[in-house]
């Protein structure tokens, strides 16, 4: 087949092609070197805490040096718009990829619900299971099952921090969108203004669970240990949490740039790329609150 | 220094390729470990202990280190080479990808030499056995956290290059098919590897913090384990088999000198085996207990995949009718993989069976099974792809004789080694048990003679693939279209292919198509 070089192409402007980088090396090095330290440590091999501690240390050092190497290049303007579509893209599917791994707890949930609880308590075609092992056992919700293991709980209900932390994250996609609409029109100070309140909201939801965690654990004897429920609710809003705390980092980051003077009014995904990872945490949350706590 | 710095994704390729081959070997020496168990009945050489170990590393081996890595590596080779741009989208992602891979193995094989061994509860995990795992449990868990950011971030970077760096004119449907069926493995690795990640994390929480997911005394299950296991392992096995379709469909149209037959119906075709692999995970447990509906709906849906696979047999076969065929070595391992795998594919259909699955359940026909189409089908296509791409990547041609002995011999040997253990499967022979009854003894020994005489044959293979990468003195030069009938945009570049493939992308027009012509 015959090929022409596009005619107005010329060489360099064409792609980014970024320069060698030792980066992603050291990341990996740091990221080995922590997962071998906690291993050890989770089967008492002792390796001390040096692995742990380096390793995570050098992590978010490289992580810092490496979105920082990105805001520059972005910055001096060495990107085109194929590259900033190969970031929005990039960010789509790694969303799409956290989609994916909350489902995997999400499924567990539905499982433990619908179909292992009632199977132990005899329904369906496992009547044996139930009158052999656990006669006594019925199908309830919440269930630390048949050997109630971790002993009596009680849940956390859903009418009084869930429900603040529910406000406050859906107000938080609000904020973060007045911030989009500020920069968009280039009011930088009232985008900066607007995503520390973001920050505020994100920040006071990780006080609130952190407080609705003791509470759990202190005086509501509900723990990880707490059977099926306490294993998919601690997971659940666990793995959230860290998404927050994530996602509250990125905004602390990106509120930074800001403040020296990044972004521009039409070409900012930086921006938008953790506000879409705001919106997805906050997708998530309501799921939780629906299917965690109130159902 | 380069190697550990290089961005570029020619370099990455050659990497990945290299660890991959470097992997097939050590999950080969396991392989021929647990066959020389088999020799006879009885234990010989290895303790059972030492014997699970061995089978459960190497299938981590083989599918994590060998086939997978291979996968990426061509695509890294060959995906923007032909779709016309310079580099995959992300290249500094694209080297933290391949450079998880060695540590991810190294923690992996590490646990070889910790007291009580490495994971010896099989490949898939399967709680409460895994649990009890020792000091191995933990770093095989965090390999394969490793492992699935390597594979979720090589696949994003994959299918935002397809869809964001296609030369101006290569429309989706002008795509060559290696290309196409990469975009839907990318797709469903992107799906499916996080999953897996959250089903190992459940163990990890089970076994240190006290959760109870796979516990039934909690009000968990450990079958809920295996949905989630096999909702991430059916696609897996796609994932290990969509990019050899493509390979497949691209060497066969040069050889038969014809178009493809078909090329939009390879493109559905694809798209539907990805979508039928989410919906049929529970054939892997129809002996597990699961209800009756779910053992119909299972049955049925895995049934239904044979249509698409249908789909893409004949079309192989309708391309090469009344072709002008020449039997150079990628055409010779095409060959084979049609044929060959499509045996895995008719065992495949009778293990779909749920009633009788009753029967050939975790026994040696479903090990024939899977490796017909892993070995002679995976392995096959990427061997030949690199057959075929090899030319063109170092400038000269491998030794022709040699790749045909190489052919030949793989393909007699591999079926020495896995045609009996039908047999032996179907007469009650259990998988994973290193001792078997004394009727099934000929077999297994045709069948152990069988794999290190595959094994041997493939020293072929690796000095020819030397001799064209490290030591070309005295190898005949590369012509830039190295097949007479080769089509697409990688054989418009000379050989070897320049370190940027296109620096200035190019263009196609209207009436040509980028795909095998
Ligand atoms: C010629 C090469 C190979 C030979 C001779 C070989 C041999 C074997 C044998 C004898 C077993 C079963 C042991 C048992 O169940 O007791 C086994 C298991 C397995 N092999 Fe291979 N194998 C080869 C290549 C591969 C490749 C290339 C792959 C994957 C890409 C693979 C994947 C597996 C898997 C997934 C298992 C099941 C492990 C388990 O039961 O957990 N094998 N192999
Ligand atoms: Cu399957």
């Amino acid at each position: 087949m015959a090929t022409h070089a596009a005619p107005h192409a010329s060489a360099n402007a064409r792609y980014f092609v970024p320069a060698p980088s030792a980066w992603p090396f050291i990341l990996t090095a740091a990221l080995g070197s922590l997962l071998y330290g906690v291993s050890a440590y989770l089967e008492d091999r002792n390796l001390g805490p040096l692995p742990i501690v380096v390793g995570a240390l050098v992590m978010v050092y490289i992580i810092f040096r490496w979105f920082r190497g990105i805001a520059l290049e972005s910055e001096s303007g060495q990107y085109s718009a194929q590259v900033d579509r190969t970031y929005r893209l990039g960010m789509s599917w790694f969303i799409f990829s956290e989609v994916m791994f909350f489902a995997a707890f999400f499924g567990a949930l539905y499982y433990a619900r619908e179909l292992s609880v009632p199977w132990l308590s005899g329904e369906g075609a496992k009547a044996l299971t139930n009158s052999v092992l656990w006669p006594n056992f019925e199908n309830t919700w919440p269930s630390n099952g048949p050997a109630k293991i971790g002993g009596h709980f009680e849940t956390v209900s859903p009418w009084g921090l869930p429900l603040l932390n529910t406000v406050l994250l859906l107000t938080s996609s609000v904020t973060i969108t007045f911030a989009h609409h500020a920069i968009k029109e280039g009011h930088r100070r009232a985008c900066i203004l607007w995503m520390l309140a973001t920050i505020a909201l994100g920040a006071t939801f990780l006080y609130f669970q952190a407080h609705e965690y003791i509470e759990a654990y202190h005086e509501l004897n509900l723990t990880l240990n707490s059977g099926v429920y306490g294993s998919t609710f601690f997971l659940l809003t666990g793995f959230h949490g860290m998404h927050v705390t994530l996602g509250t980092i990125m905004m602390i980051s990106i509120t930074g740039r800001l403040m020296f003077g990044h972004f521009k009014p039409e070409r900012h995904f930086g921006f938008e790329g953790v506000a879409w990872y705001w919106h997805f945490v906050d997708v998530v949350w309501v799921g939780l609150f629906i299917f965690v706590y109130i159902l | 220094m380069r190697w550990i710095k290089t961005t570029n994704h020619k370099d990455l390729g050659t990497l990945y390729l290299w660890f991959s081959f470097a992997m097939f070997f050590v999950g080969g020496l396991m392989s021929l470990v647990i066959r020389a168990e088999l020799f006879q009945p009885g234990l010989q050489f290895i303790d059972p202990e030492f014997y699970n170990q061995m089978i459960t590393l190497h299938a981590l081996v083989m599918i994590f280190g060998g086939v997978m890595p291979a996968f990426v590596g061509l695509a890294n080779w060959m995906v923007p080479m032909m779709i016309g741009c310079s580099d995959l989208a992300l290249p500094r992602v694209n080297n933290w990808g391949f450079w998880i891979l060695p540590f991810a193995f190294a923690m992996l094989l590490s646990t070889l030499f910790l007291p009580g061994g490495g994971p010896a509860g099989g490949w898939t995990l399967y709680p409460p056995l895994v649990l009890q795992g020792g000091a191995s449990f933990p770093l095989t868990i965090f390999a394969i956290h490793m492992l699935g950011i390597s594979s979720i971030t090589g696949a994003i970077n994959i299918v935002v290059t397809i869809m964001n760096m296609r030369a101006p004119g290569m429309t989706l449907l002008k795509m060559p098919l290696f290309v196409w069926t990469w975009l839907i493995t990318a797709y469903l690795l992107i799906a499916v590897m996080p999953v897996l990640a959250g089903a190992v994390t459940m163990l990890l929480t089970d076994k240190y913090f006290g959760t109870s997911f796979f516990n039934a005394a909690g009000g968990g299950d450990p079958v809920m384990f295996e949905h989630i296991f096999w909702f991430f392992g059916h696609p897996e096995v796609y994932i290990m088999i969509l990019p050899a379709f493509g390979i497949i469909s691209t060497i066969i149209p040069t050889f038969a000198r014809k178009q493809l037959f078909g090329y939009s119906s390879m493109v559905y075709a694809t798209a539907s085996i990805a979508f039928l692999s989410f919906i049929v995970w529970a054939h892997h447990m129809f002996t597990v207990g699961i209800p009756l509906a779910g053992e119909l709906f299972f049955m049925f849906s895995t049934m239904l995949i044979a249509v698409p696979t249908g789909v893409k047999v004949f079309n192989w076969l309708a391309t090469m009718w009344r072709g002008s065929m020449t039997f150079e070595t990628p055409m010779l391992f095409a060959i084979g993989f049609v044929f060959l795998f499509t045996i895995g594919g008719f065992s495949g259909i009778m293990l779909a069976l749920a009633p009788v699955d009753f029967q050939y359940h975790n026994s040696y026909f479903v090990v024939a099974h899977f490796h017909y189409v892993l070995v002679p089908g995976a392995i096959f296509s990427i061997i030949g792809g690199i057959y075929y791409w090899i030319p063109k990547w170092t400038g000269v041609m491998y030794n022709e004789t040699l790749g045909k002995w190489h052919f030949w011999l793989s393909a007699i040997f591999i079926n020495i080694t896995f045609f009996p253990q039908h047999f032996v499967g179907l007469a009650g022979m259990p998988r994973r048990i290193p001792d078997y009854a004394v009727q099934f003894t000929d077999f297994n020994q045709i069948s152990t003679i069988g794999a290190f005489l595959y094994f041997i044959a493939q020293f072929l293979m690796v000095y020819n693939f030397l001799r064209c990468a490290l030591f070309r003195k005295g190898m005949a030069p590369a012509k830039a279209v190295v097949w007479e009938g080769a089509h697409g945009l990688e054989w418009t570049v000379p050989s070897p292919a320049p370190y940027h493939t296109f620096e200035d992308p190019p263009h196609v027009g209207d009436d040509e198509t980028a795909h095998a012509h």
